[in-house]
Order: structure tokens, then C-alpha cells, then sequence
């Protein structure tokens, strides 16, 4: 593992972004010989409908990943999103603003709180966010037995479904959070402490970085991240929704998508990029294997196997470069 | 999980006593006393033992769990894995008594196998094993659905199921004793000798310090794969018990992955390996169960359990860490 953070903070292109069009290309050409097209509108806009998604929660976990740390619950995060989006607006076009503050100010508590188990109780990481979110699990579980609240219509036109050409607003969302996350991490004093303290804590800590701070601020950015990923859903499904969020996995696919994208692990090294790369591919096969109609049973099975297959690869190459 | 903060283990290790049951031993204890003020029947050797056949499958969970993460790694396969055998066995055997034994050996083999690609994947391959039983998580779940069509098919033999739901009766002073507890007791010693023997003092140095390790001629990657092995091995025990006791469905092993993590950390298991004790890690998952038995008893609705869950891992961890790292 040591070996692995003497490596530079950042590879030029991604591996993922070979992998993305090649599975691109080949899948195109089988979805040619199979009589269908994979890049007309429709398939188009559902995919990046699905990457913007996921991708929005996959940008915040890479935050936190790359700071050595990780957050297990941002799938309940985003459920309970979706419900302070949906229940705060009712309906009403005037509580959007509003209903959109109360669900960061609402994500970022969750984040604080995640973030002080982590570093001033020093609670294990897995085991603090895991905890965390059995707790608003049970909220969830008490409170609500299905949909509740009605989203703005005006929010569903808006990022539920307003387009421009194939991109829907959805994803231009994620491509500006993107761009704030890589500038935040390339080129602000938080990104290099962050990757710092994910490289190596006592060596980051020893040169004068403020570790708590920097992964404090980190998890709460990555919860806010999957509150917007609840404000995204709530708009797309017209309501809050209780069980959104673990029933999409959005907890383990977003740490699926962080790791194809390159970022480690371990922390240290890897970056939004990558992450929205490995998003990217997760959806593309997605819309492949819809356009195939494979069943959506083998389609998991073959996640599974390209998740695992990815990272092999990525550690074989980490090998190589350390021997 | 050693991915988390490698570096910084070596350096907090010397302040914290290592892998004491004293404390889980003491919540084990308030909680029995609690138990016995709200409902003392509890406590009488029938209904005792009864639970504690009960909570086998997620004991022998938390045991299998123990040896991986000990040795400074994670199996979040083992939900789906008892998912996935329940189904099988129910598919195989198809309500065929003959076909009990031959099914319950597969079982244990496809556990093992399970286990060993698990062990090979994240020590020849190094992936995190965060990320392989994850995969492998998405392949059981993803296989057994498409293997049934999407609902469970077949049935059980009343032979498969009495491991998980009969018992000895009119045994003299404990009554009745499932056979799933005497599953429990046969295997907790076997687990317990294993941590006594080389295998075991290997098994902890590999979490302690895998290059130390490596170093002194252990073979990490042989040892690692070994425990995950285990850990398959356990599942499938679990499995057989659960689908005796409760049946076939696809949610027969749901989330039981957290709960065995869960019930290891109570148990003083460090993650990130090389401190604890099995003996914790199973009093752990009991504790665990005590708990949601305590919450029926003073009618603390089913949906709030991962509420209290939640509140009592967060508290114990951050307590046993908070006290060892002033020190």
C-alpha cells in the first residue's frame, strides 16, 4: 500500500476513458448487428439520465474517498432528500428555493455529523457512516410506508425533464459540480490538503495540515452532493421516495464508479474526472444491455464482474509502476 | 479495513489494550439484567435456549466474519452468499428428502468456493476486498435472480429444514435444545481451538502488520485466502439454519453482510485486523440479538431497530476508540 502513494496525484487520461469507448464502440456495433441503434435520442437521454444520477453522489464520494475516508450513507441521504424536497415545495412553485436550502442545510448536517465521528471520535469510517445511516434509516422506515410530498411542478420541468438537444439539464448539473469538485481539488489549498491527508495522515499532519478540517469539510460536501442527488430524483419521480436511494444502491455503485474511475481506494490519488468516466461506463452499459434486451438479472452479474475486473487491472498497473 | 487508514494503526496500536471481551461482555450482562426486569420467562432455560438457537446463524456470521477481518480485510459477499444458498438448496432438492446430504455437501463447497475466489481475487489480484465481495455481492444476487427467474423455486426436505428448527426434547435442566445450538456450541469450539493454533497467531500477525508478516515467512496471500474460505464456510453453515427456520425467499440473507460487521466491531474487533478475539466477535452478534430482543420486549417498533442499531454501534465505537487513543 505504501508503494502505491508514491505515485504522482494525477495520470493524464484516466484508464477508464480507453475502457468507456471501446465498451462504446463495441457496444454500438453489436447493437447495430442486432438490428437496433445505441445513439439515437431516447437511449441517449436515458443514459445520461441514469449517469446524472449517480454521478452527482459519485463526484462527493471521491471527495471523500480521496481523502482516505468513505460514506456509506449517502443512499439514505438521498432518500431523505427526496423527501424534504418533495414535502417542503408541496406542490408549490414558490417553496423551491427554499425546499432546495432546507435539503443542503439538511445533507451537510448529516455530513458534519459524519465527519466528527470520523475524526474527533475517531470512529472507523465504514462503521461511523454505516451507523449513520441505519439511523436515518430507521427515521425513514418509521415515518414513511411509501411516496410522500409532490415536488414543484416547476422543478420537475426544469431538472426532471428539460433537455437541450439529447443533454438534459440534469446533466449539465453534474458537469458543473464536476467542474467545481476538479477545480476545489487542482487548484485550491482544500484539494491538495485533502489528497494529502488521503496520501499519508501523519506526514500531511506533520507538515501543518489541519487533517480534521480538511475530511470534516469533505464529508460534508459529499453529503451535500447526494442531496442534490435527492433534489435530481425527487424532480424526475414527481415525490419524495423512502426507499430511493438503497433501492438504486446508490451507496456501493458510487463507490463501484469512484474505483473504475482510478481514484484509490486507500485515498491519495485519483480524481472527479475519473469518477465521472467510471459513471459513465456504468450507464453505458447500462443502455447497451437495455438496447440488447439482457435480462436485468445477468446485467448485475456482469457489474459485478467488470467492477472487480477494473480494479484488477488498475492494481495490476499500480504493481508494475512500483516494481 | 485496512484501505482506510493504513499508516496510522502501527502508531495508535501500543495505547490500545488488544481484543478484550471484558466490555462486551458487560453490555451483554446490562442487557440480561434489562431483559429479566421486563420479561424474567426469558430467562428460563427454555425460552433461553430457544433464542440462542435463534441467533446461531448470525453468531456463526460474525465468527466466519472475525477470521477475515482479523486478518485486515472485509467479506460484504456473505448476505448474498446465504441468499443465494437458500435458493439453491431449495431448487435442488426440490422437496426430495434423498437429496438432503448431497445438497448440504454442495452447500458447504459452494461456500468454499465462493470463499476461495473471494481470498484469490483480493491476494493475487490485489483489489481491495471492499471492492471483490462487493462484485461478488452483485454476482450472487445478479445469478440467483436470473438462475429462478426472479422467484424462489422449489421447496426444502423436512430433513434440510430440522437442523434449523427441531431440537432434542425433554433434555434434563435446559428443556428443550435446538439442534441449531448444538451446531453453535460444536463449531464456536472449533473456532476458538483455530485461534489457539499457529494458524490462528498467523491469521492475527497477517492483520497486525502483513509486511512483518510476509517478512517472517508467513505466506499472507495462503493465510488471507484461507480466512475468507472460512468465512464462506460459515455462511453456509448459516444459510442451512436459516432456511430450515425461516424458509425460502430472496431477503433470507439481506444486509446480514452489516450485521456480522456490526456485531465483530461490538465485539472489540479492530477493523483493519490484527486485534480481537473471536470469543468477541460471536459475543458481539448474541449482544446484538439480545438488543432487538430487549426492543420487542418494550415494544420499540420493527422500524425503528436500525435506528437503535445505529445509535449503539456509534456509541460503542466511538467510546472504546475515544478511551484508547487518550491514553
Amino acid at each position: 500500500m505504501s508503494a502505491l502513494s508514491l505515485l504522482p496525484a494525477r495520470r493524464s487520461v484516466p484508464g477508464v476513458f480507453v475502457a468507456l469507448t471501446l465498451t462504446l464502440t463495441i457496444g454500438w456495433l453489436v447493437v447495430l448487428l442486432d438490428g437496433g441503434q445505441l445513439f439515437n435520442q431516447s437511449t441517449t437521454v436515458s443514459l445520461l439520465h441514469v449517469a446524472a444520477g449517480l454521478g452527482l453522489v459519485a463526484v462527493g464520494q471521491t471527495l471523500v474517498i480521496l481523502g482516505g475516508s468513505l460514506d456509506l450513507s449517502v443512499a439514505y441521504v438521498i432518500s431523505l432528500s427526496t423527501l424534504v424536497a418533495a414535502e417542503t415545495m408541496n406542490g408549490s412553485d414558490g417553496a423551491v428555493l427554499p425546499a432546495i436550502g432546507l435539503v443542503l442545510v439538511v445533507s451537510a448536517g448529516v455530513g458534519l455529523l459524519n465527519g466528527l465521528l470520523v475524526t474527533r471520535f475517531r470512529v472507523n469510517a465504514f462503521i461511523a457512516t454505516l451507523g449513520v445511516g441505519l439511523l436515518l434509516k430507521g427515521y425513514l422506515d418509521n415515518g414513511y410506508d411509501g411516496p410522500a410530498g409532490t415536488t414543484a411542478p416547476s422543478l420537475v420541468q426544469a431538472l426532471g425533464y428539460q433537455r437541450i438537444g439529447p443533454v438534459p439539464v440534469s446533466f449539465l448539473l453534474l458537469i458543473a459540480v464536476t467542474a467545481a469538485a476538479w477545480f476545489a481539488l487542482s487548484r485550491t489549498r482544500f484539494g491538495h490538503h485533502l489528497v494529502a491527508v488521503g496520501g499519508d495522515p501523519e506526514v500531511a499532519r506533520l507538515s501543518g495540515v489541519r487533517n480534521d478540517r480538511v475530511l470534516v469539510t469533505a464529508h460534508v460536501l459529499c453529503s451535500m452532493c447526494a442531496g442534490l442527488a435527492g433534489i435530481y430524483l425527487a424532480s424526475r419521480l414527481g415525490s419524495g421516495a423512502p426507499r430511493v436511494g438503497t433501492e438504486g444502491l446508490y451507496d456501493l455503485e458510487s463507490i463501484a464508479a469512484v474505483v473504475i474511475g482510478g481514484t484509490a481506494l486507500a485515498g491519495g490519488r485519483g480524481g472527479v474526472i475519473g469518477t465521472v468516466g467510471g459513471v459513465l461506463l456504468l450507464a453505458s452499459i447500462d443502455a447497451i444491455f437495455n438496447q440488447l434486451e439482457v435480462d436485468a438479472f445477468f446485467k448485475q452479474v456482469i457489474r459485478g464482474v467488470i467492477i472487480i475486473a477494473a480494479v484488477a487491472v488498475y492494481a495490476r498497473r499500480a504493481m508494475r509502476k512500483a516494481a | 479495513m485496512q484501505t482506510v487508514q493504513p499508516r496510522s494503526l502501527p502508531l495508535r496500536l501500543p495505547r490500545v489494550r488488544p481484543g478484550g471481551v471484558l466490555p462486551i461482555l458487560a453490555i451483554l450482562a446490562v442487557l440480561l439484567v434489562l431483559v429479566g426486569i421486563r420479561q424474567p420467562d426469558f430467562l428460563a432455560p427454555q425460552s433461553l435456549m430457544s433464542f440462542l438457537g435463534r441467533s446461531a446463524p448470525i453468531i456463526l456470521l460474525a465468527a466466519g466474519q472475525y477470521f477475515v477481518i482479523v486478518s485486515g480485510e472485509f467479506d460484504l459477499s456473505v448476505g448474498s452468499l446465504v441468499t443465494a444458498q437458500v435458493v439453491v438448496a431449495a431448487r435442488l432438492i426440490d422437496s426430495d428428502p434423498a437429496r438432503t446430504w448431497p445438497v448440504v455437501l454442495l452447500l458447504l463447497a459452494f461456500g468454499a468456493l465462493v470463499g476461495l475466489v473471494n481470498g484469490l481475487i483480493t491476494t493475487r489480484l490485489r483489489v481491495p476486498s471492499f471492492i471483490t465481495t462487493l462484485g461478488m455481492f452483485l454476482i450472487l444476487v445478479g445469478a440467483v435472480y436470473l438462475w429462478s427467474d426472479g422467484a424462489p423455486k422449489g421447496g426444502l426436505s423436512e430433513e434440510f429444514r430440522r437442523f434449523g428448527r427441531r431440537a432434542f426434547e425433554d433434555v434434563p435442566l435446559l428443556g428443550r435444545v435446538p439442534y441449531a445450538l448444538l451446531v453453535l456450541v460444536v463449531l464456536a469450539v472449533a473456532a476458538v481451538l483455530l485461534m489457539r493454533s499457529d494458524f490462528g497467531r498467523t491469521l492475527v500477525a497477517v492483520g497486525d502488520n502483513p509486511r512483518t508478516a510476509e517478512l517472517s515467512g508467513v505466506r499472507v496471500w495462503r493465510t488471507r485466502t484461507f480466512a475468507f474460505i472460512l468465512s464462506g464456510l460459515a455462511a453456509a453453515v448459516a444459510a442451512i439454519l436459516l432456511g430450515g427456520y425461516s424458509g425460502v425467499s430472496f431477503q433470507a440473507g439481506a444486509g446480514l453482510e452489516f450485521g456480522a460487521i456490526t456485531a465483530v466491531v461490538l465485539g472489540g474487533v479492530a477493523l483493519g485486523g490484527g486485534r480481537g478475539a473471536v470469543v468477541g466477535a460471536m459475543l458481539g452478534a448474541l449482544t446484538l440479538e439480545l438488543l432487538f430482543a430487549l426492543m420487542n420486549f418494550y415494544g420499540v417498533s420493527g422500524a425503528l431497530r436500525s435506528t437503535v442499531q445505529g445509535g449503539i454501534i456509534l456509541l460503542a465505537v466511538a467510546v472504546s476508540a475515544t478511551r484508547s487513543s487518550s491514553r
